[in-house]
């Protein structure tokens, strides 16, 4: 998450109760766990308390130091245990309440493990649908709206941002009911046993409270501070280290080191700041715990001189009174899981909120061949009126081969994403035989083509996968036969495991003229009716290039194709060259008229043919085989 | 230098409050201990009824116990972890000085992220050995001693009994709390898989919709997110055992106290006091006892994260070079001697350059992608280190001239312009410290940079880079040169610095240079013929060879690579005219 994101966070409240009742709809399939889970919760607590109750019990009843009368719980439950005439003699009794003890802890951990199990994984299915949810919307999302999110954030919204709402629906709801429990069993087994001295041990709770929160805002500004101080830390090392040919040439080794050193410095001093809260923390808590503790000595102490109060219930007391300080610390704490998780729903929400426009019309038309591609009078803008297409027509039919040219920047690349409607246009129309594009169902439009860009992206993966994209409906044999067909099965056996070799991020470690290659038999098992051909430009080897050459033939035979073309080659077998100039079509017709008028397409092949030249002479081939 | 030694190293520098910080431990754990004892004789007291008056005294006795325990507490945590932030502090600066000293070779070979782990992770795993480790260790075992001695006082047998729980709870902490870790990490590397698998779909969305992968990458996610489930379950398995069974293990521990010492009292060798104490001190051991079970697994942690950072402490840091040569003054002259390079492992990249260059004069160097260009310049700058005896520097062969020196009277705008997110002036200012605004100004003027900037809300003071606004290409390159001409060189070097602005702006920029250029040798680098037409010499590199040199009119006359390159750039003018 970024640091703006977090900063964002800070601010955010801590419960919506809008964004809530829509974060529980998301509990809805697992109803019944989340019920158990929450009669659990209750269970657990009351086992967790049962036992320093019961050794009080035992003490009074059965071991009885100074022969004092059980007075309180404990001379109910003799009462009760004479009446049904299970009063025991001591011996037997200790071992009965120590059995009972155990019987608790057993019964607390077969609860608490239940209950632990049963939420963490419903957490877990929620925030898989969630994930699900998410990823799937963006796989609908309109590809203008990845131009304007950084592929970074976006992420976050699947990862980070889900995650805080996991720790909320597992450690936030269900660790602050069990915290409530605890505390409200304490408070009534407490009273129960002794009001007048439950009163008196309750004075501390202000100041557990008191001096809780004071930690956790103490302790919170000052993380954030320390956490702004790595942060920076961070950024510099990132930076120096990625730059540091840059310190060393400019010799300043030692400015910089000074200046490392002043945010070094400034961590140190956030973290020993935030060391004092700490410092007084734990002691401050101990002894107001003791403050308690002491209250029951004296108090308690008192009560038992007078016989108001049983030993056993005083030595419960000094158990109970080291255990209620945990829950009000910890409900202390719950606070910010609960911002941080409602900050992120409403980013996770927006996202998902997020309409998408292009997309299937209802009573759409499939298409599975194409006789005609036509653009009538098209004018596309990615932003408001800046026009990078200007009154665009041309028209090719079955079989055609046609070339766009034109300078960078012409708005050669942007036809392509026409067609495959990944955005829509402002004016005019783009027919498939005849047909509004917007009017297709998205997918069977663009399964009409193959396209072969210039910057291949190659996905991690093995490389058959990159071939098949790792569609199943795509057999292994058809990956191998259409990597032989453009022959980059020469290469792929070169790699130690073949089909199966992996490929990195991005594809390192292959040459553009492999990556080339690969994006061509990509194409070929696809096998569309209609291929685009995005060339690209970058100097391969010899060997490479004529394998390109006829690759690019392979593709084309018998497809209708259109192709940003860069090669003279295939610029010149084109029934129709199309001259891209500022968006508009300035010149069109085949190589010999268009070189017959004195006019751009005669200085752009002329620029082609220089910088093809270039190519060649490092290869040494022949410039005259080219044209 | 070892691991440990050099940690010991770091120790022996704060010993002294290192050892303050032990006698607050050894303090806290003393009150500690004397707290439970109180409490059982005023039990006892009761017992035999005593009077209220001695209440108060008891419990007026425990508060000052443990106020006394707290304020030893306190100066325990804030000397302790206090001094483990400065050892850190002093870890981190060495680290980031070693780091400046070493020589680029290394940075080619070590990944930026996984040094970056280093500094941070690394650091702050062995921050953690210094800081709780060591002192959780210590105070750990002094009051599981010194209650283990207690309660053996109280009743021998049943203190005996309790020893047992000492391993158990301690193995239980250590073995759940490394396998906690592992899975943890089993979860976060898949999770890590996921962010890069969704980073990749995101990237890539273009090409999943044009071949209408969509489901099937939904697909591929949704076993992701499954197993991620599931990884997640064993986890949530584990976590669900441990935390009840130590809450179980701690209520077993009670119950033997109870079953055990209510016969005791029973037998009349035993008080309610004792009683009452003997609980408070095995609740006094239950903390310490999880902690030692964590401690042992920071210690771990931490060791074999202090053998990564020595790992980088022991590359050897470059070597600064004596003055074995020393020009009367720096003027410029150049001179390579049939000069071959090769990066380690590769081919030859540069074959017998021979070039003289006279004070002053400017020289352009043209050529291919990959023909050797920049390693030409990063060789003057040593960058990379030539070969002895293949490179002078006004007589001097460059490596008798110390690094530091040598750069003092160079600069270099690299190929790939690399600024600091810092202000504007910041990194102009960066090639000369202690530059004044007006030489900043005067210097972004030449550069062409100065309209720009004003145009900027807090011009040359405005941030760039993540928290500030972002250059274009143009703008970087363009400051990168202004960084360069502050610092006032004899050699200044351009390499491809001028790709990223339009003929016209480079055509200003050269024009504003011409002045700066009087007196110094300049050598320019680039694919564009219009940035080298008026050097006084033009080279052009051919696979690592000088395969043309001369004047513009000479090369353009001797119909060449560089004929080339000029039609090829006034005929792209050309296209880019027409409307």
């Amino acid at each position: 998450m970024s640091e703006i994101e977090r900063h964002e966070d800070e601010g955010a409240k801590a419960f919506d109760p809008h964004l809530v009742r829509r974060l529980l709809t998301y509990l809805r399939p697992y109803r019944l766990r989340t019920v158990v889970s929450v009669v659990l919760v209750i269970f657990s607590s009351i086992l967790e308390l049962a036992g320093p109750a019961i050794i009080a019990i035992g003490i009074d009843l059965f071991v009885r130091p100074g022969d004092l009368e059980p007075v309180g719980i404990s001379g109910g439950v003799r009462d009760w245990l004479q009446a049904s005439g299970w009063m025991a003699d001591p011996i037997a009794g200790i071992n009965i309440a120590a059995a009972v003890y155990l019987l608790t802890l057993l019964g607390g951990f077969i609860v608490l493990y239940t209950q632990m199990v049963l939420m963490n994984l419903m957490g877990q299915y929620v925030m898989y649908d969630l994930r699900k949810q998410i990823f799937e919307h963006l796989q609908k999302l309109d590809i203008k709206f990845f131009d304007r999110n950084p592929v970074g954030r976006l992420i976050t919204r699947v990862t980070t941002d889900v995650d805080a709402l996991n720790e909320m629906f597992t450690a936030g709801f269900v660790a602050i009911f069990g915290d409530v429990f605890v505390l409200l069993g304490i408070v009534a087994v407490l009273f129960w046993m002794n009001w007048q001295l439950a009163l008196v041990l309750f004075s501390i709770t202000p100041f557990i409270i008191l001096v809780s929160v004071w930690f956790r805002r103490g302790a919170r500004r000052t993380y954030r501070q320390v956490r702004a101080r790595i942060a920076a830390i961070n950024a510099f090392l990132q930076e120096h280290i990625s730059g540091m040919s840059v310190v060393q040439l400019f010799n300043r080794q030692e400015a910089e080191g000074a200046k490392f050193e002043v945010l070094n410095a400034k961590h140190r001093d956030a973290n020993i700041d935030s060391i004092f809260y700490y410092a007084v923390f734990y002691p401050a808590i101990e002894l107001i715990q003791s403050i308690g503790i002491a209250l029951i000595v004296w108090y308690g102490g008192g009560q038992v001189i007078q016989g108001t109060l049983s030993l056993g219930a005083l030595v419960a007391f000094f158990q109970y009174a080291q255990r209620f300080y945990e829950p009000i610390s910890d409900l202390s704490e719950k606070y910010n899981i609960l911002q941080a998780a409602m900050a992120a729903s409403e980013r996770i929400f927006k996202l998902i909120d997020t309409p998408v426009s292009i997309r299937t019309p209802e009573e759409a038309e499939q298409v599975s061949q194409v006789e005609s591609i036509e653009f009538r009078d098209v004018w596309f803008a990615y932003n408001d009126e800046e026009w990078v297409l200007k009154n665009v027509s041309f028209r090719v039919e079955k079989g055609e081969r046609i070339a766009i040219v034109g300078h960078t920047g012409a708005g050669k690349t942007t036809v392509t994403s026409l067609l495959l409607r990944f955005y829509d246009i402002q004016r005019g129309e783009i027919l498939i035989n005849g047909i509004d594009i917007r009017r297709l169902e998205v997918e069977s439009l663009r399964r009409l083509f193959a396209i072969v860009q210039q910057d291949f992206f190659l996905f991690s993966g093995t490389v058959g996968d990159n071939i098949s994209l790792g569609d199943d409906s795509i057999p292994p044999a058809r990956v191998r036969n259409a990597a032989a067909r453009v022959q980059a099965d020469r290469f792929i056996a070169r790699l130690p495991e073949g089909y199966e070799a992996p490929v990195k991020e991005r594809g390192a470690g292959f040459s553009v003229g492999e990556k080339q290659l690969l994006s061509f038999a990509r194409a070929l098992a696809f096998d569309p009716p209609v291929l685009i051909l995005d060339e690209a430009t970058s100097s391969i080897d010899t060997e490479t290039e004529s394998l390109i050459q006829k690759g690019t033939e392979v593709l084309m035979a018998g497809r209708t194709s259109i192709v940003i073309a860069h090669r003279l080659s295939t610029i010149r077998s084109a029934d129709t060259i199309l001259v891209f100039h500022h968006g508009e079509v300035r010149e069109r017709g085949t190589h010999e008229e268009l070189m017959s008028i004195d006019g751009l397409y005669r200085r752009l092949y002329e620029l082609q043919y220089r910088q093809q030249r270039e190519l060649l002479e490092v290869s040494g081939a022949e410039v005259a085989s080219w044209v | 230098m070892s691991p440990i030694r050099r940690l010991l190293h770091y120790f022996a520098r704060h010993r002294w409050s290192l050892a303050l910080g032990a006698l607050c431990v050894v303090g806290s754990a003393a009150f500690s201990l004397t707290k439970p004892l109180i409490v059982g004789t005023a039990v006892d007291a009761l017992a035999v009824s005593s009077s209220r008056r001695d209440l108060v005294w008891y419990g007026l006795l425990f508060v000052g116990a443990a106020a006394m325990q707290g304020i030893f507490l306190y100066l325990q945590r804030w000397i302790i972890i206090g001094t483990s932030r400065r050892i850190e502090y002093d870890m981190r600066g060495d680290l980031y000085e070693h780091l400046q000293s070493l020589p680029l070779a290394f940075y080619n070979e070590q990944r930026t992220g996984d040094l970056m782990s280093r500094a941070t992770n690394d650091l702050s795993s062995v921050r953690m050995l210094i800081g709780p480790a060591v002192m959780h260790s210590f105070s750990s075992l002094l009051i599981v001693f010194g209650a283990f001695v207690m309660m053996l006082r109280i009743e021998t047998g049943l203190a005996l009994i309790s020893l047992i729980a000492v391993p158990i709870v301690a193995g239980l902490v250590k073995y759940f709390g490394e396998r906690i870790h592992d899975r943890f990490r089993m979860v976060q590397d898949h999770f890590g898989d996921i962010s890069a698998r969704v980073q990749e779909n995101l990237a890539g969305v273009r090409v999943v919709r044009a071949f209408t992968q969509e489901r099937n990458e939904i697909e591929t996610f949704r076993k992701m997110n499954r197993e991620y489930v599931e990884r997640n379950r064993s986890l949530i398995k584990l976590t669900a055992t441990f935390y009840p069974a130590l809450h179980a293990m701690i209520g077993v521990m009670f119950v033997v106290v109870f079953f055990v010492g209510g016969r005791r009292i029973l037998g009349g060798t035993m008080s309610i006091g004792e009683f009452v104490a003997f609980q408070f001190y095995l609740a006094r051991m239950i903390w310490p006892l999880i902690a030692l079970g964590w401690v042992i697994n920071l210690f771990q942690r931490g060791m074999a994260s202090m053998k990564r950072l020595v790992e980088v402490w022991d590359v050897a840091p470059e070597r600064p070079g004596e003055q074995l040569c020393e020009p009367q003054e720096f003027r410029g002259a150049l001179e390579l001697r049939r000069l071959t390079f090769a990066y380690p492992g590769g081919p030859p990249v540069l074959r017998e350059i021979d070039l003289n260059v006279e004070p002053g004069q400017t020289v352009g160097i043209v050529g291919r992608t990959g023909s050797g260009k920049s390693t030409l310049l990063a060789l003057l700058a040593r960058l990379w280190e030539p070969p002895e005896q293949s490179v002078f520097l006004d007589g001097c062969a460059i490596e008798a001239i110390p690094t530091a020196r040598l750069r003092d009277i160079i600069a270099v705008v690299p190929q790939e312009t690399f600024l600091f997110s810092d202000t504007i002036g910041e990194n102009i200012r960066f090639g000369r410290a202690g530059s004044s605004e007006k030489e900043i100004e005067s210097m972004a003027e030449l550069a062409g940079l100065r309209d720009d900037v004003t145009g900027f809300p807090s011009g040359f003071s405005t941030v760039i880079g993540e928290r500030g606004i972002t250059l274009s290409g143009g703008q970087k390159q363009r400051t990168a040169i202004a960084r360069a001409l502050i610092r006032n060189p004899v050699i200044l070097m351009l390499d491809d610095a001028l790709s990223a602005v339009d003929t016209a702006t480079e055509e200003r920029i050269l024009d504003s240079l011409r002045a700066v250029r009087r007196g110094r040798t300049v050598l320019i680098v680039s694919h564009r013929a219009s940035s080298v037409k008026d050097a006084d010499q033009i080279v052009v590199l051919d696979q690592g060879a000088i395969v043309e040199r001369g004047t513009h009119e000479e090369l353009i006359g001797l119909d060449g690579y560089y004929a080339d390159l000029y039609r090829r750039q006034a005929l792209e003018e050309e296209i880019e005219e027409i409307a």
